[in-house]
């Protein structure tokens, strides 16, 4: 890696990602990094200076506080929403048993449509932000203009943050039944409808496009451009040098980008809920709506079932998510 | 072909001149077609808010929104909770990950994964959990001093249970930037010449390790700081009433203002994005002024959860 600096360096554009490059190597590994630099720092006594190094009795006592407020402020409600999911208290007798009757419930009827609502616009909000992020990051990395890179770097930053109630009503005042676009190119005659699957499509991709620029500059950074040369070399064409070398060292990084979207999609509510109120099916919606009593009166339960379902599939994402970060690792950076 | 500009830095001269003659309209297009449609909805907004149809220009939405019903209430309750969210998940989390790196190494991984579950709990998940808890006050613990504690927790003026939600929401974030920023600090070494020095607990870490750790603070401080004023869904189902929560009350009766408002949260969210990232690198590159990309830039290897860090704030959405 590092004789490739004088390559880069010439370019503008390339200087800063030259850098990083570097600086992501010498992260790699995160367990072996923190004795490697130990290792260069304290040269002299590099043999033993680890097993050496006394460690202050009762260290881990910083940790606590930590422990203890995770405990109480996440482990309790964890604890009492998957006690609540499960169980079914009589309002009479007063006695509690476990019952798998919450979740079957929440797997039926309105509830099921909802969560395969939910699941249909994350995948897909996620499907198309991967594909423009990946393009527009492409069109960053490869520019020779770092301001540009630095631009597009910073507004993704804040526009990934730009979501909720605010993006919402930006929207409505965009494309809304009075918005500024709709009336100027009379949109509504043309049967565009803001309050719908579509119209939710449109407004997610406008968090998660930049969201996946973010995580995907950092790969693309890593495609050596002698990876390129020796496939030019060797008589390759554009499309066989990402059809064969590219997009397999991708690979990891951009399904690993996907999954963290379709986290970030599926969790979203407060966009929903400004807009859409109940008139399309989404699992957050309908979760809020009978944990708030809208719906009838002793849904709660329900609404812990639905919660439970959420954090099963969330964990499944996460599940997916970390392996194929450490294996994007292994190639990249 | 690889190994000469490896090697000769001038060799890349043609290579480049090759590329250069090849224009690449696509990249053209894709920036024109993501910037018209990054740019609209906000030229749009600002349109909709300053023009009256029939009456032409007035920036009444803007002028009103000082002495809109609420707002300095709600906005000064979102700025007081963002506050103290911030130093309780800095309190919580600095001391934990330098005494990661004193202690045992087993401590390393409990830390990371009780900081990293919070990302597989929904906001909407937690705060389910949050309101079955919080009736339990009522039901079980009437007459117990904890109901207290209880009806303490739930104050309207200032609800410490949204600091807490907060708090279990911002850790992934605080612990991913605050671990990549320790990463390039030997803590151990540090914290061993200051104790030889004569320096107390206390004094490493507020003058040996904080130090080292500005552009990561700053960063985790604006992720925080992003999550809170624009949360929405934990603060309005336990019906509490800060900013973001207004406009969606405004909004009803001011449309006009409610679009107003939510283009200025977006500029102000630029503005301390740019203010934080200056002050804590101290430089004007570019490329640093996305705190929390320069996290995950700077350790996309390691981490093991990625670039969530500028935001999946699932707080916010």
């Amino acid at each position: 890696m590092t004789p490739s600096h004088p390559t880069a360096a010439p370019g503008p554009g390339a200087a800063p990602a030259a850098g990083r490059q570097t600086e992501g190597r010498r992260t790699e590994g995160r367990k072996s990094e923190g004795r490697k630099s130990e290792g260069q720092k304290t040269e002299g006594r590099k043999a033993g200076g680890r097993t050496r190094r006394r460690r202050p009795p009762r260290a881990w006592l910083g940790a606590l506080p930590l422990l203890v407020f995770a405990g109480l402020c996440f482990g309790l409600p964890a604890g009492a929403l998957l006690y609540g999911a499960v169980t079914r208290t009589d309002p009479v007798a007063g006695t509690t048993e476990f019952t798998g009757e919450h979740l079957t419930r929440s797997l039926q009827g309105p509830y099921l449509t909802s969560l395969t609502g939910s699941v249909e616009l994350s995948a897909l909000t996620a499907a198309i932000a991967t594909i423009f992020g990946v393009l527009i990051a492409q069109a960053v990395v490869t520019s020779r203009r770092g301001a540009l890179r630095g631009a597009v770097l910073t507004a993704s930053g804040v526009l990934a943050n730009f979501g909720g109630i605010p993006l919402a009503f930006a929207f409505v005042a965009t494309l809304g039944i009075s918005g500024v676009v709709t009336q100027l190119g009379h949109l509504d005659a043309l049967g565009w409808n803001l309050y719908s699957f579509t119209g939710l499509t449109v407004i997610y991709l406008y968090f998660l496009i930049p969201l996946m620029v973010i995580v995907v500059v950092p790969a693309l950074d890593g495609l050596r451009p002698q990876w390129r040369e020796a496939a030019r070399n060797n008589g390759a064409t554009a499309w066989q040098f990402w059809r064969y070398v590219g997009l397999p060292v991708l690979a990891p990084s951009l399904l690993g980008g996907f999954v963290l979207l379709f986290g970030s999609a599926f969790a979203a509510h407060a966009t929903a809920a400004a807009l859409v109120g109940g008139s399309v099916p989404l699992v957050t919606l309908k979760i809020a709506d009978a944990l708030s009593g809208n719906v009838l009166v002793g849904q709660e339960n329900v609404a812990l079932a639905l919660s439970l379902d959420m954090i099963v599939i969330a964990g499944l994402v996460m599940a997916v998510y970390l392996p194929l970060q450490r294996r994007s690792s292994r190639w990249l950076h | 072909m690889a190994a000469l500009t490896t090697t000769l830095p001038e060799a890349s001269a043609p290579a480049k001149a090759a590329r250069r003659s090849r224009p690449r309209y696509w990249r053209g297009a894709v920036l024109a077609i993501a910037g018209l449609y990054f740019v609209t909805p906000l030229l749009s907004s600002f349109v909709f808010t300053v023009h009256v149809p029939n009456q032409g220009l007035t920036f009444e939405a803007y002028s009103g929104i000082l002495s809109a019903d609420g707002f300095t209430e709600s906005l000064f309750l979102s700025l007081s909770l963002a506050a103290a969210t911030i130093a309780l998940a800095l309190l919580l989390v600095v001391p934990a990950l330098v005494a990661v790196r004193l202690g045992p190494p087993r401590l390393r991984a409990v830390v990371e994964i009780v900081c990293m579950l919070p990302l597989v709990v929904p906001p909407i998940a937690l705060v389910t959990g949050i309101a079955t808890v919080l009736r339990w006050g009522p039901d079980h613990f009437s007459r117990t001093p904890l109901y207290q504690t209880f009806l303490a927790v739930q104050n309207e003026s200032f609800p410490v249970v949204l600091v807490l939600a907060y708090t279990v929401l911002a850790l992934p974030f605080v612990h991913r930037s605050l671990d990549a920023g320790l990463r390039a600090v030997d803590v151990p070494t540090l914290v061993e010449a200051a104790r030889n020095c004569g320096a107390s607990r206390l004094q490493v870490i507020v003058s040996v390790i904080l130090p080292n750790l500005r552009s990561s603070l700053a960063g985790a401080s604006f992720l925080t700081l992003a999550l809170v004023l624009g949360e929405y869904t934990v603060a309005s189902l336990l019906g509490f009433r800060p900013f973001a929560v207004w406009i969606v009350t405004v909004s009803g009766a001011e449309a006009r203002m409610s679009v107003a408002v939510s283009l200025l949260s977006l500029l102000i969210t630029w503005a301390l994005l740019l203010v934080l990232s200056r002050a804590g690198t101290g430089s004007s590159a570019p490329a640093a002024a996305i705190p929390a990309a320069g996290a995950t830039a700077s350790a996309p290897a390691a981490t093991t959860v990625p670039a969530a860090a500028p935001t999946p704030v699932p707080g916010k959405e």
